[in-house]
């Protein structure tokens, strides 16, 4: 339940396993980003067992259009522990067409973003290497 | 959004009475624990209700993050026992809805005959954590997987619907500031709230910026509390020769898609929208009966929402109701006398069962600010859990 904070010396190894999304993620950091659709061409992400828009249990993985558009965003300066050595930062909602995702956006000055940026998806670890557990995250880069 | 269409149901609901309230103050109480709140709210509720303990037929008890600020799970019994109840006991979470929902158990246990005397009410203890715990902790309301690990605070996600409504609609920081004055004021007199303080729109936009567009003073307060009611059915208040006047006569809940990237839209909380629909269907009235509010503003873009759900206002108009003048304490449907999460404080377990008990003593004319809604004769409580992937709304009305 508090697998996202407690800090690098939480001494758990990193979040709990969650099966589904974290072949999600693994699967954007590597360039091969998807999203589940269903018979009726509704999207949704995993793990999934069921369309949340229309019941199908028809869902197949699609790959994920490379640009997405920031609907909205904000500027966090007060962050849970877990992101405490990067405030300020811009998270954003991007619209990717058969879903919206949620990203911190890196590589442009808050000032910049706005909504309608285009961006592209990928999942960075800010620990990389620093314990067992995947911190991988969503970020949006500007293209 | 299309109109709504209210269905002239007969009130099924005029059967549950408000019998007493009970609050403790809300601010910090350093070094309390939870169950000794949740008894101070308790036994003050019982004896404004007159009402003995050994009457009491369960509790309803909403609580959020107690395993994380006190290690203490399983608090239903535990805090039933500090009140002396000696009852079955559960506990509802719902996030920051989860003494709405407890309410709106109880309302329906009683309706469904199968108790006569309920308590139901919350707790939350949050000082005693620092404020970056705080804040991890109230982001277990939100998706773990999909917003929490990718930066998203409480916060920050109210901040992704106030920068979609602005997109949407227009509005300002400035309009979101008369919220905060607004509620701030209406809390000058309240014994029970955190900030019995005035500030002022300037004060309010200079203050640092949380997550943009808002800022501090658009943000309720960190808060430990307690609230209890006791919630009759109208036999036994007859039998027993209560004085309740005031009834619950409609109660809805709503859901949503839990993350706010899965909405189809941001500027608009369609869960509270169906919540409203139901309680409005459910007693038998309308947005237009309204004569007093008190609604989930844990931040100044939160109360908008809810006015808009409620169908005191169309989709956009809301943002500007406390700059006009319109929701303040002299406006034509006052929001928030008791000062609201804002100003009162926002212990989250506890507050859906506080908001039953300032507006029960505002209807029934013994709250400090019932001079300010000595017309109305219908109100309604609007709590949201997380952003407002659930949402309960009641409704109360004097009924003698
Ligand atoms: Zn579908």
């Amino acid at each position: 339940m508090s697998g996202s904070g407690g800090g690098a010396d939480g001494g758990g190894g990193g979040p709990p396993r969650a099966t589904g999304y974290d072949e999600w993620v693994e699967a954007l950091a590597a360039g091969q980003g998807f999203y589940l659709a269903c018979s009726n061409g509704h999207g949704s992400l995993p793990p999934r067992r069921v369309c949340p828009d229309c019941e199908s249990r028809d869902l197949s993985e699609e790959p994920l259009p490379e640009a997405g558009e920031v609907v909205t965003f904000s500027e966090l300066h007060v962050a849970a522990p877990a992101f405490a050595d990067e405030t300020p930062y811009v998270t954003a909602i991007a619209d990717f067409g058969p879903v919206r995702l949620t990203g911190v956006v890196r590589g442009v000055d808050a000032d910049a973003v706005d909504v309608g940026l285009a961006v592209g998806a990928t999942a960075t670890d800010p620990r990389e290497g620093t314990d067992g557990g995947s911190r991988r995250r969503v970020v949006f880069d500007p293209r | 959004m299309a109109a709504r269409v209210l269905l002239p149901h007969m009130s099924r609901a005029s059967g549950v009475r408000v019998a007493g309230v009970g609050l403790t103050p809300f601010g910090a109480h350093a070094g309390r624990t939870g169950r000794d709140l949740f008894a101070e709210a308790a036994l003050a509720a019982l004896d404004d209700a007159g009402v003995a303990a050994g009457d009491v037929e369960g509790l309803d008890y909403g609580n959020f993050m107690g395993a994380l600020a006190e290690r203490q799970g399983h608090q239903a019994p535990l805090v039933a026992e500090a009140a002396g109840l000696r009852c079955p006991a559960t506990r509802y979470e719902e996030a920051c809805a989860s003494a709405g929902v407890a309410v709106r158990a109880a309302v329906q246990t009683i309706r469904a005959g199968e108790a006569d005397v309920l308590v139901a009410g919350g707790m939350e203890r949050m000082t005693n954590l620092p404020t970056p715990e705080v804040t991890e902790a109230l982001a277990v309301a939100a998706d773990e997987l999909f917003e929490v690990r990718a930066g998203v605070t409480f916060p920050g996600a109210y901040a992704l619907m106030a920068r979609a409504y602005f997109e949407a609609y227009g509005g300002s920081r400035e309009d979101l500031a008369h919220v905060a004055v607004k509620n701030h004021a209406n809390a000058l007199d309240n014994e029970y709230a955190q900030y019995q303080r005035e500030i002022t729109v300037e004060q309010a936009l200079d203050s640092p910026t949380v997550a943009s567009p808002l800022s501090l003073y658009d943000a309720c307060p960190i808060t430990d509390g307690a609230s209890a009611v006791v919630l009759v059915s109208e036999a036994y208040a007859d039998d027993n020769d209560l004085d309740a006047p005031v009834a619950v006569t409609g109660t809805g809940q709503g859901a949503d898609r839990m993350a706010l990237q899965d909405r189809a839209q941001l500027a608009r909380t369609p869960a509270a929208d169906r919540a409203a629909e139901a309680a409005y269907a459910d007693a038998g009235v309308g947005p237009a009966d309204v004569g007093v509010a008190e609604v989930h503003d844990c931040f100044t873009v939160a109360e908008v929402f809810a006015l808009e759900s409620l169908g005191l206002y169309e989709p956009g108009e809301a943002v500007g109701a406390a700059r006009r003048g319109e929701t303040t304490r002299d406006g034509a449907v006052p929001v928030n006398l008791s000062g609201g999460l804002k100003a009162k404080g926002h212990p989250v377990g506890a507050t859906g069962g506080s908001q039953i008990a300032e507006l029960t003593r505002l209807l029934r004319g013994d709250h400090p600010n019932s001079d300010a809604a000595s017309d109305a004769t219908v109100g309604v409580t609007h709590n949201a859990g997380g952003t407002v992937a659930s949402a309960v709304v009641h409704v109360l009305e004097v009924v003698e």
